[in-house]
């Protein structure tokens, strides 16, 4: 490999081994694109993006890395400092990957102007003695030697091997297009790449929790979004002004069989405008099914419940309304939310719980459980919180957790917790005049994923058209057959050999097969 | 036939199948265990090794006194090694008839692959399948005893521990590329695993000439020369590697980017598919360079296949963040509760 080290003689008073700067970097060069290197780089990849797999990822799931975090507080700044709750944007990942590109065309480029150059060359002239070459075979005849050649030739043309008379042989060769399989197999690599890159720079990927019903809407702004990540080169000009707001949705709940309770069949109806003053379109939104406006997806992900609760305070006026989110936590759609109250007098009022689509009671553990996802008898049942709820300060806080460092829970006077529990349409009074809750309606929500990934048209090119080549470089045999006859004695002496060029065939059995034809059409 | 008829009709199917491999098997170790005491021919070439076992010892019946009782101890040899053959294919077909049968017990009718034993039960059926298939072509005849153990301990797997009855699909599973995506997965891994058997099989062989010389007897020395076995394993692999790459590569990330979104999500599946792609790509480099050809090669295809099987089984049961756990019940509707 390093050549530039061997074969150049050491000019005057260099130590033997020393490289001026143009050769340093030429050896450089040359390991980068080697073979060697590559491989070595195809290993570090797979290898670095095993620790991905294991430790949960910020791109992946945030929620999931935040709670890890949190219960590995020594590991984390180690982590972090490595970049493993990011590893595949990280530093080394990248690194090993532009480097594997580099290497990559590197050996592509030359290799292309050597293929271009070679693509019209002739097959090489036959070696002196064939039979020293690993896979020969030879038989006499007593034809004349130039009707076997005459033979030979139509016999590899119809196999569609390039051929060359060559004195008293023929030399013949075929496959040239495994190599530009080859080649295209390793381009379309960086046109996959290019494409991939163009997404995660220019592209975004958001979601939103939408509450059902026309009096909520989503229109495509960044500010409404829950939660939004965009890629570093992403301009938010590029967004499509859609709006739309969920008119219904339909869920089929199993009701029989082994997966009762499973819900299935999950449909949004969808009324959309692609533009702000667009005609008003509808679509059935489901899973495996999005919605494409323009160059953005829309997709149904997930659904859930937001009871409607209000408070009214101890002075009789409502302090909170409407629906509340609740997150679903298990299969059977048992949820958790907070309801707070900031401006409740006398004092602020937090309300954190759970909601039970089909409340039941369990004996075993003396707490209620959701039976079914269906919401045939839904319940809330929360803990209330009194104090300072610690939303005045402008410290974002999550809108599914209280703050409780500076309240104190409601007890009653025996000391346990003081739980309300509320079915639709129930009211409850709370102690000490802090003024009453009420479970007043069902609503529900769709959590809707919006993505807009420029470049994926020209990733899944990249692939298809890797695919191609791929199936050109390894399926198409490059050979070279040489058919040599000449007198001997009475008859005619006919060598025949072959050389496989990919390493991967089966020569012996190309030889056989020819001597064959050439032996079957003597007969003829 | 009603739904619960297919269904133990299917289990049935399966039974039978896994006593028809164990029966094959059987055959096949007879077989074997009968060459033992025949010596390998003397200068055997690497193409006449590569034929099935009992033909090369037919072909090469010891001269002298007892060359009655050696010719009929071949025959029988041989007949135990194509009893052995044909009660694959009957399993083949009885595994078949146990997929199929999956399949129509469900309601609605779906293709026989949602759950992790009907995967194993379609990864096993693809490697046997192919194994009958290419068994003349490629002349697999010492493979046999290797790649029934195989299909029946995983089929054993499956029938113990992964087995759960017939259920509808989730949601997220509906779909047409549920069909194209996990058949060419399954067909790629069936390849991929004949291929780590012959690699295996490989070093095997390479270890015992280059410890002990050509042998004259067993297993190892009925094995084909190590550049056939190499041969053999790269065309398998040949064979595997575009189909991977159409199941991973173009028919995953589209299918991923109807249901999640986004065509490509670093999902601990998807991130094991992709280092499975990346060290088959490694393989066949390795075999075309300078050092790294045969031993080095095979050791590649031998992780390659481990980091298969590891996704395929491994991920679904360790791996609670990845959107393909369909081990266990099925998962809700994805929802990510962040904001």
């Amino acid at each position: 490999m390093n050549t530039a080290l061997s074969t150049r003689p050491p000019e005057d008073d260099r130590r033997p081994g020393e490289l001026t700067f143009r050769e340093l970097l030429r050896w450089i060069w040359r390991q980068i694109t080697s073979m060697r290197t590559a491989l070595i780089l195809l290993l570090l990849l797979a290898l670095a993006a095993i620790p991905g797999s294991v430790i949960p990822q910020q791109g992946v799931d945030s929620l999931k890395t935040s709670n890890w975090q949190d219960d590995h507080p020594k590991l984390t700044p180690i982590y972090e400092r490595l970049g493993l709750f990011s590893v595949y944007d990280s530093a080394w990942f990248s690194a090993i990957y532009i480097l594997l590109m580099i290497s990559l065309v590197g050996c592509i480029v030359p290799r292309t102007l050597h293929y271009w150059r070679g693509l019209r060359a002739r097959p090489p002239k036959a070696p002196r003695n064939l039979t020293r070459l690993p896979d020969h075979a030879a038989y006499t005849t007593p034809e004349p030697p130039e009707a076997v050649l005459e033979r030979a030739r139509s016999t590899l043309r119809r196999r569609r091997y390039r051929m060359e008379a060559d004195g008293d042989a023929i030399s013949a060769e075929r496959g040239y297009l495994r190599e530009a399989g080859n080649l295209v197999f390793h381009l379309s690599v960086v046109v996959v790449l290019v494409g991939f890159a163009m997404g995660g720079l220019f592209g975004y990927k958001g979601g939103v929790i939408l509450l059902v019903g026309d009096d909520y809407g989503f229109s495509n702004t960044p500010d409404q979004y829950d939660e939004f990540n965009p890629g570093s080169l992403f301009s938010a000009d590029r967004m499509e002004p859609f709006s739309f707001s969920i008119d219904d949705f339909s869920v089929d709940w199993l009701t029989t069989g082994r997966r009762a309770g499973m819900a299935r069949g999950f449909a949004s109806h969808l009324d959309y405008q692609e533009t702000l003053d667009g005609p008003e379109q509808s679509y059935d939104l489901r899973v495996n099914h999005p919605l494409s406006i323009g160059s953005t997806d829309v997709f149904l992900i997930g659904h859930g419940y937001a009871p409607v609760i209000t408070i009214r305070d101890g002075d009789g006026d409502i302090v909170k309304s409407g629906p509340t989110i609740f997150l679903p936590t298990s299969q059977s759609f048992q949820s958790i939310g907070v309801v707070a109250a900031p401006d409740a007098e006398p004092t602020q009022v937090g309300l954190e719980g759970e909601f039970y689509p089909t409340v039941a009671f369990s004996q075993q553990t003396g707490s209620y459980y959701s039976l079914l996802g269906k919401p045939l008898d839904p319940m809330v049942s929360m803990l209330v919180y009194t104090g300072d709820l610690g939303m005045d300060d402008g410290v974002p806080q999550s809108v599914y957790s209280l703050d409780k460092s500076r309240t104190t829970m409601l007890t009653k006077k025996d000391g346990t917790p003081y739980r309300i529990d509320l079915r639709e349409g129930e009211t409850v009074k709370l102690p000490d005049g802090l003024g009453t809750v009420s479970f007043e309606r069902l609503e529900r929500w769709n959590k809707i994923q919006i993505s807009q990934t420029p470049g994926k048209w020209i990733a899944l090119a990249g692939v298809v058209l890797a695919l191609v080549g791929l199936l050109g470089s390894l399926f198409i045999r490059p050979r070279r057959v040489w058919v040599r006859a000449r007198r001997d004695g009475d008859g005619t002496l006919v060598e025949v050999a072959a050389l496989d060029r990919s390493g991967g065939g089966d020569v012996a059995a190309v030889v056989d097969e020819l001597v064959e034809a050439l032996q079957r059409e003597d007969q003829s | 036939m009603t739904d619960a008829a297919w269904e133990s009709l299917s289990n049935q199917a399966v039974a039978a199948a896994g006593l028809l491999y164990f029966l094959a098997l059987l055959a096949h170790l007879i077989e074997w265990a009968s060459l033992r005491k025949m010596p390998v021919a003397s200068g055997s070439s690497a193409r006449a090794s590569v034929d099935v076992p009992g033909g090369v010892a037919v072909a090469t019946g010891p001269d002298g006194a007892d060359d009655v009782a050696g010719e009929q101890r071949a025959r029988r040899t041989a007949m135990f090694g194509r009893l052995g053959y044909l009660v694959t294919w009957l399993a083949v077909a009885v595994h078949l008839v146990g997929l199929v049968g999956r399949g129509m017990a469900a309601d609605p009718n779906r293709v026989p692959w949602g759950n992790m034993y009907e995967f194993t039960l379609a990864g096993t059926f693809v490697v046997a399948a192919l194994y009958v298939a290419l068994y003349r072509r490629l002349r697999l005849a010492w493979m046999a005893p290797i790649v029934l153990a195989f299909v029946l301990s995983v089929l054993m797997v499956a029938v113990i521990w992964l087995y759960s009855p017939v259920a509808p699909l989730t949601e997220a599973l509906d779909s047409y590329w549920l069909v194209i995506h996990v058949v060419s997965a399954i067909v790629a891994t069936g390849a991929f695993t004949l291929g780590g058997i012959t690699s295996a099989l490989y070093l095997v062989k390479a270890r015992s000439l280059a410890k002990h010389g050509p042998r004259q007897s067993g297993y190892v020395a009925r094995l084909p020369q190590p550049e056939a076995l190499d041969r053999v394993s790269y065309r398998l692999h040949a064979f595997g590697f575009p189909v991977w790459t159409f199941a991973v590569l173009i028919t995953g990330p589209i299918w991923a980017h109807q249901a999640w979104s986004s065509y490509w999500n670093w999902d601990p599946k998807e991130v094991w598919a992709f280092i499975t792609w990346v060290v088959y790509a490694a393989y066949l480099h390795a075999r075309t360079t300078a050092g790294w050809k045969g031993r080095n090669a095979a050791i590649l295809a031998l992780v390659g296949v481990a980091t298969l099987w590891f996704n395929f089984i491994g991920i679904n049961y360790f791996s609670s963040t990845s959107q393909h756990s369909y081990a266990g019940s099925a998962p809700a509707i994805h929802v990510a509760p962040e904001r």
